[in-house]
């Protein structure tokens, strides 16, 4: 039953042993970073929840092209348009929110 | 997609009328079932993005009880972290020997991710144990209600991966790999990064902002 045909492993092979290692490296990095940055005390206040957030972004970015294969969609590129829709609901929901809840009380 | 047709039309469609269904001009079901799958996680986005803002509203509201900084063990969540982001890898694996025909290898590396997955809802439900036995229930303030919705709902969606995992290993001994269990494999795949995903901005949020 299984099928190793030329036609598919040549057409679907998305990422290598290589493009993995070099992303689960590269998260694991990402990781490390932000972990010093709290137990180093090294940003206070805003900046240090600005630079946390930048490395969870480029995290992001990271799983998406390294693990996800969302560079290597043909076109019309869907799966990137819906990510991007996802993406824009979501920081109106997220940034919203905070706006109105932290910054914006009229009754306190 | 559709698209191709378009892009190579007829060399291609001369090509598909020799070998018919042979995937490769491709408008399949299959990809059609991934990219539905696609649009899901999307929505699933939206879902974590308002327990998201949720919590960032409520995580000072803490009616006199214990706070993150009195919760949070941060060096359990950073083993949880590196449990899954290792997951996440081992998962991409499984999907490189997907792409190779190589089953056996296929499930063992499905298992591997999906022990790892264990053991990282094994820790979770040690955590909010401990938690529940120092007193910080769901019901305590409304910083915990928020905590425990946002980061239980992400647990929730790993074990249902769990589940479905297992399933498909059964499935895979079973049947072998064909463009259905290729398919799901791949959909999985997709499924447990975007948990990892998920859980890296759980992280952040949630345990390195919250304890200070």
């Amino acid at each position: 039953m299984e099928r190793t045909d030329g036609v598919y492993s040549a057409e679907e092979s998305h990422g290598s042993l290589r493009s993995y290692t070099m992303g689960y490296l590269c998260s694991i990095v990402l990781t490390i970073i932000p972990i010093a940055l709290v137990f180093g005390d090294w940003l206070q206040g805003t900046a240090k929840a600005v630079a946390l957030m930048l490395l969870g972004a480029l995290q992001l970015v990271v799983q998406l092209f390294f693990f996800m294969h969302l560079k290597d969609e043909k076109k019309p590129h869907y799966n990137l348009i819906s990510l991007i829709l996802g993406l824009v609901i979501l920081v109106v929901i997220v940034a919203g929110s905070m706006w109105i809840m932290l910054y914006n009380m009229v009754a306190t | 997609m559709e698209g191709d047709d378009f892009m190579n039309s007829s060399s291609l469609k001369a090509e598909q009328m020799h070998h018919p269904g042979s995937g490769h001009g491709h408008p399949d079901p299959e990809e059609m079932r991934t990219f539905g799958f696609w649009i899901y996680l999307m929505t699933d986005i939206m879902i974590f993005g308002t327990f998201f803002a949720t919590y960032i509203v409520l995580r000072h509201n803490t009616d006199g009880g214990p706070g993150p900084a009195d919760l949070f063990d941060l060096n359990g969540a950073i083993v949880s972290t590196f449990l899954l982001l290792t997951s996440s890898y081992t998962c991409g694996i499984a999907v490189l020997a997907l792409n190779k025909g190589k089953k056996r290898a296929l499930i063992g590396w499905l298992a591997l991710t999906a022990a790892l997955g264990a053991i990282f809802i094994g820790l979770e439900i040690n955590e909010f144990c401990h938690m529940v036995h120092e007193g910080a229930t769901m019901s305590r303030s409304a910083f915990l209600s928020a905590f425990y919705t946002l980061v239980g709902t992400h647990g929730l969606h790993v074990t249902v991966g769990l589940v479905w995992m297992i399933a498909l290993m059964a499935q895979l001994s079973a049947k072998g790999i064909t463009p259905v269990t290729k398919r799901k494999v791949n959909v999985i795949s997709l499924f447990w990064h975007f948990l990892d995903v998920v859980w890296i901005f759980v992280f952040t949020v949630v345990y390195l902002m919250g304890v200070k």
